[in-house]
């Protein structure tokens, strides 16, 4: 019988899409996405919060879906595209999104605004015109302990219905 | 906060998987992963095989034939919660699947791994106990059907045995006077339920309960049926008292144990409201040809 202490894995090579461009690294097969993302492609802006699925804060989108990157297993995206919040604009062009999150001041110490730009963004996506009660549940699996949520659903609520880019592309 | 090292295996077929199944009888099969993973991020769990299943064909299916829907295992909830055939034939299942977690759950996790991890609070477990669900299993040797009753047989234990996996879920599918409650006592959206409850029941032109299952989940170590209150419903007219009466034998039907949620003694109290805010809201929805007294 294979145990643990047999268990010696050999790295794979993975690769996938992220941010729009193609990835590969060499990760061993019990590695969590998180853990390939952060430890193996620097893409630190997917945090580390509770491994079970339940804070939030390490949300990326997998084809476009909001998925806990901390309970998928890095093998498992092989071929996909994961989106992490720099998929969602850059530093020069911020997605309309975030810029609403900048106007509303929707940020304080940061570390839940990736996972709630994310899963917003796919909220929206779906449910262009929410009610503030409809923006509470979607957020309802993303743990914010600084601003009371208050600004966050504020953002969200003033980005809803104004989806088009300045430059004229959409996101 | 990451997984102990595991040997790792992703199979093409269902013959491939229970193959390997059967030669790795420690193996854990990793589905959505929503509890899996969790469990060995935390090192609760450290499996030294894990046989990944996300792979295989034919195990995400919706598909209704002779009354009964047949669901495969590796249906994510995401999609029981927006499947129309689900939601039109079956909507108790669509309703418990969006109570789970939040949307990136619901996007991974599967019916199948929900079942097979038997949480005694989850909602899927007790869904499918309430609709007399079919589980189907397979192994090397051949596949077998337990009703979801017999298949739960404690916390976090089910009559799977060792080479076995869960492939689908049978259901049948609801009439048109059929109606569904379901009820949780929960702190915060998404958390697993302190105490819930799931009534499905038809009513007949004449306002009577004909077939009726009630079931109540975070009050023992598995789901469970409250025959005494289905007994005193079954044939009668559904009166708000009657009702009533019938949610009131549910606290002596459960054995709930007290821990950092709640004591025994509450859950045994807000069982019986939540089995009669389920019943009520299944009459309110049953038929629709007649007038609650």
């Amino acid at each position: 019988m294979e145990t643990a202490a047999a268990a010696a894995p050999e790295p794979v090579r993975l690769s996938f899409v992220l941010n729009g461009h193609p990835v590969e690294a060499w990760v061993a097969p019990y590695e969590t996405l998180l853990a390939v993302l952060r430890d193996t492609l620097g893409a630190t802006e997917a945090k580390c919060g509770c491994g079970e699925g339940v804070c939030g804060t390490c949300t990326v989108l997998l084809d476009g879906a909001p998925i806990n990157a901390c309970l998928i297993l890095g093998v498992q995206v092989r071929g996909r595209a994961v989106t992490t919040v720099k998929g969602l604009g850059t530093e020069g062009t911020l997605h309309p999104l975030q810029r609403a999150f900048v106007a509303h001041e929707a940020a304080q110490c940061g570390f839940c605004t990736p996972g709630m730009l994310l899963v917003a963004h796919a909220f929206l996506r779906d449910h262009p015109h929410p009610t503030r009660d409809e923006i509470r549940a979607a957020i309802a699996g993303n743990l914010c302990r600084c601003t009371g949520y208050t600004r966050i659903i504020d953002a969200i609520e003033a980005s809803a219905g104004m989806r088009e880019d300045p430059s004229g592309s959409t996101v | 906060m990451y997984p102990s090292p595991f040997v790792y295996h992703a199979p093409a077929s269902v013959d491939e998987a229970l193959t390997l199944l059967a030669r790795l009888p420690e193996a854990k099969v990793l589905a959505g992963g929503q509890s899996l993973i969790p469990l060995m991020n935390l090192g609760l769990a450290q499996p030294g095989v894990v046989v990944d299943i996300n792979g295989l064909p034919g195990l995400d299916g919706v598909t209704e034939a002779d009354g009964h829907l047949r669901i495969g295992a590796l249906v994510r909830h995401h999609a029981l919660q927006t499947s129309l055939t689900i939601q039109r034939r079956c909507p108790i299942l669509a309703e418990a699947a969006s109570l789970i977690g939040n949307i990136r759950v619901r996007h991974r996790g599967t019916l199948g791994g929900s079942l097979a991890h038997a949480d005694p609070a989850a909602e899927l477990p007790l869904v499918a106990v309430a609709l007399g669900a079919t589980l189907e299993i397979r192994r090397a040797e051949g596949t077998r059907e337990v009703p979801a009753e017999e298949f739960f047989c404690g916390y976090l234990t089910t009559n799977l045995t060792p080479g076995e996996m869960v492939t689908g879920v049978g259901l049948p599918v609801f009439g048109p006077a059929t109606g569904h409650g379901l009820a949780e006592l929960v702190r915060r959206a998404g958390d697993f339920a302190i105490v819930a409850a799931c009534a499905i029941l038809d009513v007949d032109d004449a306002g009577r309960c004909g077939h009726v299952s009630l079931a109540v989940g975070g009050v023992g170590p598995q789901p469970l049926r409250m025959r005494r209150a289905e007994a005193l419903l079954a044939g009668r007219t559904l009166t708000d008292p009657l009702i009533k009466e019938a949610a009131g034998t549910v606290p002596d039907e459960v054995s709930p144990e007290s821990d950092i949620h709640a004591s025994a003694a509450y859950r045994r109290a807000m069982a019986r409201v939540m089995a009669y805010r389920a019943l009520t809201m299944a009459r309110t929805r049953a038929g629709t040809s007649w007038l609650t007294p």
